[in-house]
């Protein structure tokens, strides 16, 4: 029996050790149909991902407290692909909607690069981070339409926060469509870089849960009010945690969020 | 340099600088409309063309477009020229030059020669002038050929980089996709990771798994870990048994100190990696990654259109003898390249240019899911790129590299296109396919049974 199992798949051993598509099988020299197909889902999913629009209705009724709604100056999803400078930048009519307060923090839900992953993962998210606050004042939650990363940047700062915590959609990849991304900043204002933040990446049903993330997170805001600071300084002490905002960093892209 | 202006229409485009007629003449691209140097019309790109066809070729030795003193880049551009190289082309305007290289008189013997008397700038302005089909035409005609343990760039070959990466460098599963592609005849030009760990220790690691199965399976190629070059010196100090250096290099003194480079390292790095002598039929033991928007991204551009400061990237690549050189072209998104159409276009402009220039010039035909492409996309380029002669494709199993969530070619691609075009692998690695059972007698690769002897020798081992 064991025998006939690796007779049909060669890769068998192998293939719970990665997901990579291995041994997925020759028609000829291209690929047998089954393998095609599936590869065409997968990509089909991370496309409706990046270019879905998030129901922010929806996503303010599960919340646990008011919403502020806002726009980035990148007016639809072809302007916000193309001019990642637009989608750090507050719409002015949205600036008005920002008042001064004394908060802990700010915590804004951008869509980013993926809708399903706001839809699936940034309620649970924030509520979690809710229950977590042990007397830190949180601001009303921002809900940002076509926002980039440095976007909690204008906002945190409108809002007279010592916090930004940007909850977005993660860029897509063919495993994962859904993977929402953390990122926390001290004393939010423009001009601030990747390495002045923390970032919690891979929020998933196959990644970190959101009771997982809110803890990790939280615990990076009480160092962070204590130390006042955020970023590189604060990784040194948690090298667990990721920093920076980009997943191209690594390879040839020196920022793209 | 002085203003240049074209009347076109009886409507009067000024351009005021060397930077702006080559970033207006350069074909649409979201990079140079994000860096606000794109042309504002088709028109004034058209008119942009003109100008730079009546430009003299050898402007670009007197006006430099990113400044002698504070670039490290321009001063080795312009202290390296090699002036008699030059001379067969140095009375002609850049428009004569499309003329020429198109000719019957520029083959392969008289590109070679050129290439040393040609530097970045007249290159990347020449593309400018070119359509899809004259940078496939020129390209072909230019053969770089390199060697470690196998030789790249021979005429009527194509050769592969096998990918094996693994979100959590997991041993078994780099294994699996190792072997996985072995079987379809990849892995010739390098067996190359991009680690999902970035320190010494696992550099190190990976170095050792990759070299036991290069050395069990007798396979004459080269493996590498596509890891920063201070790491690539930590590990040869180490002990580790590398083969290959890797840096991704860009076209500026600013943008290389924004990957932690400068010219001085790479060319330390390449003496610890020369000494070690791992090499049996060649002596080239550098790995360069570029990619249109590297130097924008690091805010380090200085003014100049992405496809020429990328242009300025092989240069330095160039200094090194290197093995392998490949532009990442649709890696690194569509604020830089927007579409298939835009990601095509800079494939064959990088490729093109890097041959010209004398570089072993290879292409990851690639994209991410925020671009407008898709695998078709792919096909295409992939195709051209295989008339255009490029001397390695980089292959992922199934196209989909989990560890960095992109779209490359898969295995099957590459295969499919050596058989396509009559194109063979690396010598040393066809007469290795052969005695692995894995190439008929004929060359090729044909898919095997389920428990065929090869698949067998080569997955029990894994």
């Amino acid at each position: 029996m064991a025998e006939d199992v690796i007779a049909l798949d060669p890769f068998a051993r192998f293939r719970t050790a990665t997901r990579a598509r291995i041994g997925l099988g020759r028609s000829g020299d291209g690929l047998p149909t089954t393998a095609l197909l599936d590869f065409q889902y997968s990509h089909a999913k991370a496309r409706d991902a990046v270019h879905g629009a998030v129901d922010w209705d929806v996503l303010e009724e599960q919340l646990p407290q008011p919403c502020i709604r806002v726009k980035s100056q990148a007016g639809d999803r072809s302007t916000y692909l193309r001019r990642p400078d637009l989608g750090r930048l507050l719409a002015p009519e949205s600036a008005a909607l920002l008042t001064r307060g004394d908060w802990d923090v700010a915590v804004v839900i951008g869509d980013g690069l993926s809708a399903a992953a706001v839809h699936n993962w940034a309620v649970p998210v924030v509520w979690a981070i809710h229950m977590r606050l042990n007397g830190l004042s949180m601001a009303p939650v921002v809900l940002a339409d076509q926002a980039r990363v440095a976007l909690a940047d204008p906002i945190g700062q409108a809002l007279g926060a010592t916090l930004s915590v940007m909850l977005i959609g993660e860029r897509p990849g063919l495993s994962v469509a859904d993977s929402l991304g953390v990122y926390m900043t001290y004393g939010p204002k423009a001009g601030r870089r990747d390495s002045d933040r923390n970032c919690l990446s891979n929020i998933h049903a196959h990644g970190l849960s959101p009771a997982a993330a809110a803890d990790k997170l939280v615990w990076l805001m009480t160092q962070s009010l204590r130390l006042g600071l955020s970023g590189v300084g604060l990784k040194e002490e948690t090298p667990s945690l990721n920093t920076g905002a980009d997943d191209n960093a690594a390879r040839l892209s020196h920022s793209s969020d | 340099m002085p203003v240049t202006t074209a009347t076109l229409g009886g409507e009067r485009h000024v351009f005021p600088d060397l930077r702006a007629l080559l970033a207006c003449a350069s074909p649409r691209r979201s990079g140079d409309e994000l860096a606000g140097l794109a042309a504002d019309s088709e028109k004034r790109r058209v008119a942009a063309r003109m100008a730079l066809a009546d430009l003299p070729l050898a402007t670009f030795l007197t006006e430099a477009l990113v400044p002698y003193e504070e670039d490290e880049v321009t001063r080795l551009i312009i202290d390296g020229h090699d002036k008699a190289a030059f001379a067969p082309v140095a009375h002609m305007s850049v428009g004569q030059f499309r003329d020429w290289l198109l000719s019957y008189d520029a083959d392969s013997t008289a590109l070679a020669a050129l290439a040393p008397g040609l530097t970045p700038e007249m290159v990347a302005a020449v593309s400018k002038l070119m359509r899809n089909g004259d940078l496939v035409a020129v390209a072909a005609k230019i053969r770089v050929v390199t060697a470690f343990r196998s030789t790249i760039g021979l005429a009527g070959r194509l050769s592969s980089r096998l990918q094996p990466n693994h979100p959590t460098d997991d041993p078994l599963g780099i294994a699996a996709s190792t072997l996985d592609g072995l079987l379809f005849g990849v892995g010739d030009a390098v067996i190359g990771i991009n680690p999902a760990t970035d320190n010494v220790d696992a550099c190190c690691t990976l170095l050792k798994m990759l070299d036991e199965i290069r050395q069990r399976f007798d396979i004459p190629t080269q493996s590498c870990v596509l890891t920063h070059v201070s790491n690539s010196i930590a590990a040869i100090e180490k002990g580790a048994p590398l083969d290959l250096v890797f840096q991704s290099v860009a076209g500026t003194e600013a943008a290389n100190k924004g990957f932690g480079i400068d010219l001085a390292l790479l060319g330390e790095a390449e003496q610890a990696a020369l000494e070690l002598k791992r090499g049996s039929v060649g002596d080239n033991v550098m790995y360069f990654e570029t990619g249109q928007g590297a130097a924008l991204s690091a805010d380090a551009h200085h003014g100049v259109d992405q496809q020429t400061v990328e242009t300025r990237a092989y240069a330095v690549a160039r200094a090194f003898r290197p093995l392998l050189v490949n532009t990442v072209v649709g890696f690194i998104g569509p604020e830089y390249l927007y579409d298939s159409k835009q990601i095509i276009r800079a494939g064959l402009e990088d490729h093109f240019c890097g041959k010209l220039l004398g570089l072993p010039m290879g292409v990851d035909v690639c994209y991410t899911n925020h671009a407008e492409a898709d695998q078709d996309d792919m096909d295409v380029l992939m195709l051209l790129l295989g008339n255009a002669g490029v001397n390695f494709l980089i292959g992922v199993p199934g196209a989909d590299d989990v560890m960095l969530n992109y779209q490359s070619l898969s295995y099957h691609d590459v295969v499919g296109l050596r058989h396509l075009l009559g194109r063979k692998p690396a010598p040393e690695f066809e007469s290795w396919l052969m005695r692995m059972g894995l190439a008929d007698p004929s060359g090729q690769v044909p898919p095997l049974g389920r428990d065929a002897a090869p698949l067998r020798k080569l997955l029990a081992g894994g």
